[in-house]
Protein backbone atom coordinates (compact mmCIF):
# COMPACT_ATOMS: atom_id res chain seq x y z
CA UNK A 1 0.00 0.00 0.00
CA UNK A 2 2.55 2.38 0.66
CA UNK A 3 4.18 1.62 -2.79
CA UNK A 4 1.23 2.23 -4.47
CA UNK A 5 0.75 5.54 -2.29
CA UNK A 6 4.43 6.56 -3.19
CA UNK A 7 3.88 5.81 -7.09
CA UNK A 8 0.58 7.86 -6.56
CA UNK A 9 2.56 10.73 -5.17
CA UNK A 10 4.93 10.37 -7.55
CA UNK A 11 2.35 10.23 -10.62
CA UNK A 12 1.22 13.28 -9.07
CA UNK A 13 4.13 15.27 -8.36
CA UNK A 14 5.31 14.72 -12.79
CA UNK A 15 1.89 16.04 -13.46
CA UNK A 16 2.30 19.08 -10.94
CA UNK A 17 5.59 19.38 -12.91
CA UNK A 18 4.07 19.01 -16.02
CA UNK A 19 1.37 21.84 -15.12
CA UNK A 20 3.51 24.17 -14.37
CA UNK A 21 5.48 23.60 -17.34
CA UNK A 22 1.67 24.32 -19.52
CA UNK A 23 0.75 26.87 -16.87
CA UNK A 24 -2.26 24.97 -15.58
CA UNK A 25 -3.41 22.23 -13.79
CA UNK A 26 -4.69 19.53 -16.37
CA UNK A 27 -5.35 16.05 -14.32
CA UNK A 28 -7.74 17.51 -11.76
CA UNK A 29 -10.42 21.05 -11.39
CA UNK A 30 -8.02 23.81 -9.86
CA UNK A 31 -10.87 24.04 -6.96
CA UNK A 32 -9.61 20.47 -6.05
CA UNK A 33 -7.86 21.14 -3.06
CA UNK A 34 -4.55 19.02 -3.00
CA UNK A 35 -5.18 17.18 0.32
CA UNK A 36 -8.42 15.93 -0.76
CA UNK A 37 -8.50 12.90 -2.77
CA UNK A 38 -11.57 14.15 -5.01
CA UNK A 39 -14.58 16.59 -5.40
CA UNK A 40 -16.41 14.10 -4.36
CA UNK A 41 -14.22 13.89 -0.55
CA UNK A 42 -13.61 17.80 -0.66
CA UNK A 43 -17.27 18.55 -1.04
CA UNK A 44 -18.49 16.06 1.78
CA UNK A 45 -15.83 17.48 4.11
CA UNK A 46 -16.87 21.40 3.79
CA UNK A 47 -20.56 19.39 4.35
CA UNK A 48 -19.45 18.09 7.30
CA UNK A 49 -17.69 21.60 8.65
CA UNK A 50 -20.91 23.49 8.04
CA UNK A 51 -22.72 21.49 10.11
CA UNK A 52 -20.22 21.15 12.67
CA UNK A 53 -20.56 25.14 12.71
CA UNK A 54 -24.32 25.36 12.46
CA UNK A 55 -24.27 22.87 15.98
CA UNK A 56 -22.18 25.49 17.82
CA UNK A 57 -24.96 27.75 16.64
CA UNK A 58 -27.76 25.54 17.92
CA UNK A 59 -25.97 25.61 21.49
CA UNK A 60 -25.80 29.51 21.01
CA UNK A 61 -29.30 29.93 20.08
CA UNK A 62 -30.19 26.95 22.55
CA UNK A 63 -28.52 28.95 25.51
CA UNK A 64 -31.13 32.16 25.06
CA UNK A 65 -34.13 29.31 24.21
CA UNK A 66 -33.80 27.95 27.51
CA UNK A 67 -33.20 31.21 29.41
CA UNK A 68 -36.72 32.37 27.35
CA UNK A 69 -38.20 28.90 28.34
CA UNK A 70 -37.31 29.43 32.63
CA UNK A 71 -37.64 32.81 32.84
CA UNK A 72 -41.12 32.70 31.16
CA UNK A 73 -42.24 30.26 33.34
CA UNK A 74 -41.28 32.42 36.34
CA UNK A 75 -42.88 35.53 35.38
CA UNK A 76 -45.49 34.28 33.02
CA UNK A 77 -47.87 37.14 33.81
CA UNK A 78 -45.50 39.33 32.61
CA UNK A 79 -44.24 37.73 29.43
CA UNK A 80 -48.02 37.34 28.00
CA UNK A 81 -48.41 41.11 28.98
CA UNK A 82 -45.17 41.86 27.27
CA UNK A 83 -46.02 39.13 24.36
CA UNK A 84 -49.31 41.04 24.28
CA UNK A 85 -47.42 43.96 22.66
CA UNK A 86 -45.72 42.01 19.31
CA UNK A 87 -48.05 42.53 16.21
CA UNK A 88 -48.79 39.17 14.79
CA UNK A 89 -49.46 40.46 11.43
CA UNK A 90 -46.12 41.82 11.53
CA UNK A 91 -44.86 38.47 12.46
CA UNK A 92 -46.56 36.45 9.90
CA UNK A 93 -45.75 38.51 7.22
CA UNK A 94 -42.02 38.46 7.87
CA UNK A 95 -42.18 34.39 8.35
CA UNK A 96 -44.07 34.31 4.40
CA UNK A 97 -41.08 36.48 3.80
CA UNK A 98 -38.04 34.74 5.44
CA UNK A 99 -39.34 31.14 3.89
CA UNK A 100 -39.89 32.41 0.19
CA UNK A 101 -35.97 33.82 0.26
CA UNK A 102 -35.20 29.91 1.81
CA UNK A 103 -37.28 28.99 -1.09
CA UNK A 104 -35.06 31.48 -3.67
CA UNK A 105 -31.84 30.48 -2.08
CA UNK A 106 -33.07 26.56 -2.24
CA UNK A 107 -33.72 26.99 -5.85
CA UNK A 108 -30.16 28.57 -6.11
CA UNK A 109 -28.32 26.30 -5.52
CA UNK A 110 -30.50 23.98 -7.96
CA UNK A 111 -29.11 26.88 -10.45
CA UNK A 112 -25.60 26.41 -9.26
CA UNK A 113 -25.70 22.55 -9.52
CA UNK A 114 -27.30 22.65 -13.06
CA UNK A 115 -25.06 25.79 -14.19
CA UNK A 116 -27.60 28.16 -15.36
CA UNK A 117 -25.82 31.32 -14.13
CA UNK A 118 -28.75 33.83 -14.93
CA UNK A 119 -31.09 31.82 -12.84
CA UNK A 120 -28.72 32.20 -9.82
CA UNK A 121 -27.91 35.46 -10.38
CA UNK A 122 -31.87 35.86 -10.02
CA UNK A 123 -32.37 33.46 -7.58
CA UNK A 124 -29.65 35.40 -5.08
CA UNK A 125 -31.17 38.62 -5.87
CA UNK A 126 -34.30 38.09 -4.97
CA UNK A 127 -33.19 36.12 -1.48
CA UNK A 128 -31.13 39.09 -1.04
CA UNK A 129 -33.83 41.47 -1.87
CA UNK A 130 -36.08 39.04 0.83
CA UNK A 131 -33.83 39.59 2.95
CA UNK A 132 -34.13 43.42 3.43
CA UNK A 133 -37.60 43.67 3.60
CA UNK A 134 -37.32 41.20 6.51
CA UNK A 135 -35.01 43.38 8.04
CA UNK A 136 -37.35 46.45 6.65
CA UNK A 137 -40.29 44.52 8.37
CA UNK A 138 -37.80 44.65 11.90
CA UNK A 139 -37.27 47.24 11.94
CA UNK A 140 -40.92 49.29 11.77
CA UNK A 141 -41.48 46.94 14.72
CA UNK A 142 -38.13 48.00 16.93
CA UNK A 143 -38.97 51.41 15.90
CA UNK A 144 -42.97 50.93 17.11
CA UNK A 145 -41.08 49.35 20.62
CA UNK A 146 -38.70 52.38 20.40
CA UNK A 147 -41.39 55.19 20.81
CA UNK A 148 -43.58 53.40 23.46
CA UNK A 149 -40.27 53.01 25.51
CA UNK A 150 -40.37 49.07 25.60
CA UNK A 151 -36.49 49.07 24.96
CA UNK A 152 -35.05 47.84 28.09
CA UNK A 153 -32.76 50.14 29.54
CA UNK A 154 -33.79 52.89 27.50
CA UNK A 155 -36.28 54.92 29.75
CA UNK A 156 -38.25 51.61 29.66
CA UNK A 157 -41.65 52.74 31.12
CA UNK A 158 -44.34 49.95 32.99
CA UNK A 159 -47.23 51.87 31.99
CA UNK A 160 -48.48 49.47 29.24
CA UNK A 161 -48.40 47.05 31.52
CA UNK A 162 -49.75 48.56 35.23
CA UNK A 163 -52.15 50.95 33.34
CA UNK A 164 -53.13 48.65 30.41
CA UNK A 165 -56.17 50.77 29.17
CA UNK A 166 -53.36 53.71 28.78
CA UNK A 167 -52.34 51.48 25.47
CA UNK A 168 -55.85 51.48 23.75
CA UNK A 169 -54.75 49.55 20.61
CA UNK A 170 -53.62 46.29 22.73
CA UNK A 171 -56.54 46.75 25.02
CA UNK A 172 -59.35 46.50 22.22
CA UNK A 173 -57.41 42.96 21.57
CA UNK A 174 -56.38 41.48 24.75
CA UNK A 175 -58.03 43.01 27.99
CA UNK A 176 -55.37 42.44 29.54
CA UNK A 177 -55.69 43.37 33.49
CA UNK A 178 -53.47 45.51 35.08
CA UNK A 179 -50.13 43.79 36.47
CA UNK A 180 -48.68 45.00 40.13
CA UNK A 181 -45.81 46.57 39.64
CA UNK A 182 -43.27 44.19 40.99
CA UNK A 183 -44.29 42.19 38.35
CA UNK A 184 -45.08 44.37 35.50
CA UNK A 185 -41.18 45.37 35.65
CA UNK A 186 -40.51 42.05 34.67
CA UNK A 187 -42.17 42.59 31.44
CA UNK A 188 -38.29 44.28 31.17
CA UNK A 189 -36.86 40.75 30.82
CA UNK A 190 -39.29 39.83 28.23
CA UNK A 191 -37.99 42.62 26.01
CA UNK A 192 -34.68 41.76 26.57
CA UNK A 193 -35.10 38.59 25.22
CA UNK A 194 -36.93 39.65 22.60
CA UNK A 195 -34.35 41.99 21.77
CA UNK A 196 -31.73 39.47 22.34
CA UNK A 197 -33.33 36.87 20.51
CA UNK A 198 -34.18 38.89 17.26
CA UNK A 199 -31.28 40.87 17.56
CA UNK A 200 -28.72 37.90 17.20
CA UNK A 201 -31.37 36.56 14.74
CA UNK A 202 -31.21 40.39 12.42
CA UNK A 203 -27.31 40.30 13.11
CA UNK A 204 -27.55 36.63 11.18
CA UNK A 205 -29.72 38.15 8.52
CA UNK A 206 -27.25 41.09 8.20
CA UNK A 207 -24.01 38.97 8.00
CA UNK A 208 -25.93 36.58 5.19
CA UNK A 209 -26.95 39.48 3.40
CA UNK A 210 -23.64 41.06 3.24
CA UNK A 211 -22.11 37.46 2.06
CA UNK A 212 -24.92 37.31 -0.69
CA UNK A 213 -23.61 40.38 -2.50
CA UNK A 214 -20.67 39.12 -2.36
CA UNK A 215 -22.01 36.00 -3.96
CA UNK A 216 -23.88 37.67 -6.71
CA UNK A 217 -21.02 39.88 -7.37
CA UNK A 218 -18.91 36.72 -7.78
CA UNK A 219 -21.60 34.95 -9.62
CA UNK A 220 -21.83 37.24 -12.19
CA UNK A 221 -18.54 36.14 -13.26
CA UNK A 222 -19.39 32.40 -13.60
CA UNK A 223 -17.88 31.45 -10.38
CA UNK A 224 -20.82 28.77 -9.05
CA UNK A 225 -21.63 27.80 -12.28
CA UNK A 226 -18.41 25.68 -13.38
CA UNK A 227 -19.14 22.71 -11.34
CA UNK A 228 -17.51 24.20 -7.95
CA UNK A 229 -20.69 25.05 -5.88
CA UNK A 230 -19.65 24.88 -2.55
CA UNK A 231 -19.83 28.05 -1.20
CA UNK A 232 -23.24 28.46 -2.40
CA UNK A 233 -24.37 25.41 -1.37
CA UNK A 234 -22.99 25.72 2.63
CA UNK A 235 -23.93 29.42 2.85
CA UNK A 236 -27.37 27.97 1.56
CA UNK A 237 -27.01 25.75 4.68
CA UNK A 238 -26.63 29.08 6.51
CA UNK A 239 -29.52 31.13 5.53
CA UNK A 240 -31.97 28.08 5.98
CA UNK A 241 -30.67 27.86 9.13
CA UNK A 242 -31.27 31.36 10.49
CA UNK A 243 -34.68 30.68 8.61
CA UNK A 244 -35.42 27.96 10.89
CA UNK A 245 -34.58 30.33 13.80
CA UNK A 246 -36.89 32.50 13.25
CA UNK A 247 -39.66 29.97 12.62
CA UNK A 248 -39.33 28.97 16.71
CA UNK A 249 -38.54 32.54 17.58
CA UNK A 250 -42.27 33.36 15.63
CA UNK A 251 -43.69 30.62 17.76
CA UNK A 252 -42.53 31.28 21.37
CA UNK A 253 -42.46 35.50 21.05
CA UNK A 254 -45.82 35.69 19.27
CA UNK A 255 -48.02 32.61 19.24
CA UNK A 256 -47.86 31.09 22.48
CA UNK A 257 -49.37 33.60 24.82
CA UNK A 258 -52.00 35.12 23.14
CA UNK A 259 -54.90 33.90 25.13
CA UNK A 260 -53.28 33.47 28.51
CA UNK B 1 -6.90 2.31 -0.51
CA UNK B 2 -9.67 5.11 -1.00
CA UNK B 3 -12.24 5.46 0.45
CA UNK B 4 -15.54 4.41 -1.02
CA UNK B 5 -17.75 7.87 -1.02
CA UNK B 6 -21.77 6.52 0.00
CA UNK B 7 -23.19 8.77 -2.94
CA UNK B 8 -22.60 10.63 -6.02
CA UNK B 9 -24.01 14.68 -5.46
CA UNK B 10 -27.66 14.46 -5.24
CA UNK B 11 -29.16 17.40 -7.10
CA UNK B 12 -32.26 18.51 -5.73
CA UNK B 13 -34.64 19.61 -8.17
CA UNK B 14 -37.58 22.66 -8.52
CA UNK B 15 -40.14 20.08 -8.04
CA UNK B 16 -39.84 19.10 -4.27
CA UNK B 17 -38.71 22.68 -3.42
CA UNK B 18 -41.77 24.50 -4.73
CA UNK B 19 -43.89 21.70 -2.66
CA UNK B 20 -41.72 22.35 0.43
CA UNK B 21 -42.59 25.68 -0.05
CA UNK B 22 -46.32 25.40 -0.22
CA UNK B 23 -45.66 23.04 3.27
CA UNK B 24 -43.62 25.67 4.95
CA UNK B 25 -46.80 28.14 4.20
CA UNK B 26 -49.64 25.69 4.91
CA UNK B 27 -47.94 25.15 8.34
CA UNK B 28 -47.64 29.35 8.96
CA UNK B 29 -51.15 29.70 8.20
CA UNK B 30 -52.09 26.68 10.29
CA UNK B 31 -50.09 27.89 13.03
CA UNK B 32 -51.27 31.54 13.01
CA UNK B 33 -55.11 30.12 12.83
CA UNK B 34 -54.28 27.91 15.76
CA UNK B 35 -53.17 31.07 17.75
CA UNK B 36 -56.38 32.22 17.72
CA UNK B 37 -58.07 29.44 19.43
CA UNK B 38 -58.24 29.32 22.87
CA UNK B 39 -56.60 25.81 23.62
CA UNK B 40 -55.43 26.51 27.15
CA UNK B 41 -52.17 24.35 27.79
CA UNK B 42 -52.52 23.43 23.98
CA UNK B 43 -51.88 26.27 22.79
CA UNK B 44 -47.96 26.10 23.03
CA UNK B 45 -47.80 22.83 22.15
CA UNK B 46 -49.58 22.60 19.10
CA UNK B 47 -46.82 26.42 18.07
CA UNK B 48 -44.14 24.25 18.96
CA UNK B 49 -45.00 20.64 16.88
CA UNK B 50 -45.81 22.68 13.70
CA UNK B 51 -42.79 24.83 14.51
CA UNK B 52 -40.56 21.67 14.67
CA UNK B 53 -42.56 20.14 12.02
CA UNK B 54 -41.47 23.18 9.93
CA UNK B 55 -38.14 22.84 10.58
CA UNK B 56 -38.04 19.29 10.25
CA UNK B 57 -38.92 19.73 6.51
CA UNK B 58 -36.22 22.88 5.84
CA UNK B 59 -34.09 20.86 7.15
CA UNK B 60 -34.16 17.40 5.43
CA UNK B 61 -35.33 18.81 1.99
CA UNK B 62 -33.94 22.54 1.86
CA UNK B 63 -30.94 21.50 3.70
CA UNK B 64 -30.67 18.57 1.82
CA UNK B 65 -29.89 16.04 4.61
CA UNK B 66 -32.23 13.42 3.59
CA UNK B 67 -29.73 13.03 0.62
CA UNK B 68 -26.22 13.49 2.67
CA UNK B 69 -23.82 11.13 3.72
CA UNK B 70 -24.64 8.97 6.79
CA UNK B 71 -21.51 11.21 8.58
CA UNK B 72 -23.73 14.37 7.77
CA UNK B 73 -27.02 13.05 8.88
CA UNK B 74 -25.29 11.65 12.46
CA UNK B 75 -24.29 14.77 12.85
CA UNK B 76 -27.20 16.89 12.45
CA UNK B 77 -28.72 14.36 14.88
CA UNK B 78 -26.69 13.77 17.56
CA UNK B 79 -26.03 17.59 17.47
CA UNK B 80 -30.00 18.30 18.45
CA UNK B 81 -30.09 15.46 20.60
CA UNK B 82 -27.15 16.84 22.48
CA UNK B 83 -29.11 20.13 22.88
CA UNK B 84 -32.13 18.49 24.24
CA UNK B 85 -29.94 16.65 26.86
CA UNK B 86 -28.86 19.78 27.76
CA UNK B 87 -31.79 21.69 27.72
CA UNK B 88 -33.57 18.64 30.09
CA UNK B 89 -30.77 18.65 32.50
CA UNK B 90 -30.83 22.57 32.85
CA UNK B 91 -34.68 22.57 33.41
CA UNK B 92 -34.35 19.51 35.67
CA UNK B 93 -32.33 21.45 37.65
CA UNK B 94 -34.66 24.39 37.80
CA UNK B 95 -37.77 22.43 38.75
CA UNK B 96 -36.48 19.90 41.46
CA UNK B 97 -34.85 23.55 43.19
CA UNK B 98 -37.23 25.45 44.64
CA UNK B 99 -39.39 25.52 41.45
CA UNK B 100 -42.96 27.83 42.51
CA UNK B 101 -40.75 29.65 45.27
CA UNK B 102 -39.16 33.11 43.58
Amino acid sequence: MPDNAAIAHDARESANAADKANGAHLEHPDYLRHHFESVEQQADTTNFAMWLFLLTEVMFFGGLFTAYLIYRNWYYPAFVAGSHQLDVVWGTLNTVVLIASSFTMAMGVWCAETRRRRGLMLCLSLTFVLGLVFLGIKTIEYHEKWEKHHVPGLHYSLRSFTDPQSDPEIFKEYHDKALMPDMARHTEIYFSLYFAMTGMHALHMIIGIGILAFMIYRAKAGAYTSGHVTFVENFGLYWHFVDIIWIYLFALLYLISRHQ
Amino acid sequence: MKETNEHEHHIVGPGVYVVILLALLLGTGLTVWASFLELGPWNPVIALAIATTKAILVVLFFMHVKYSTKLTKLTVFSGIFMFLVLISMTLADYISRAWGSW
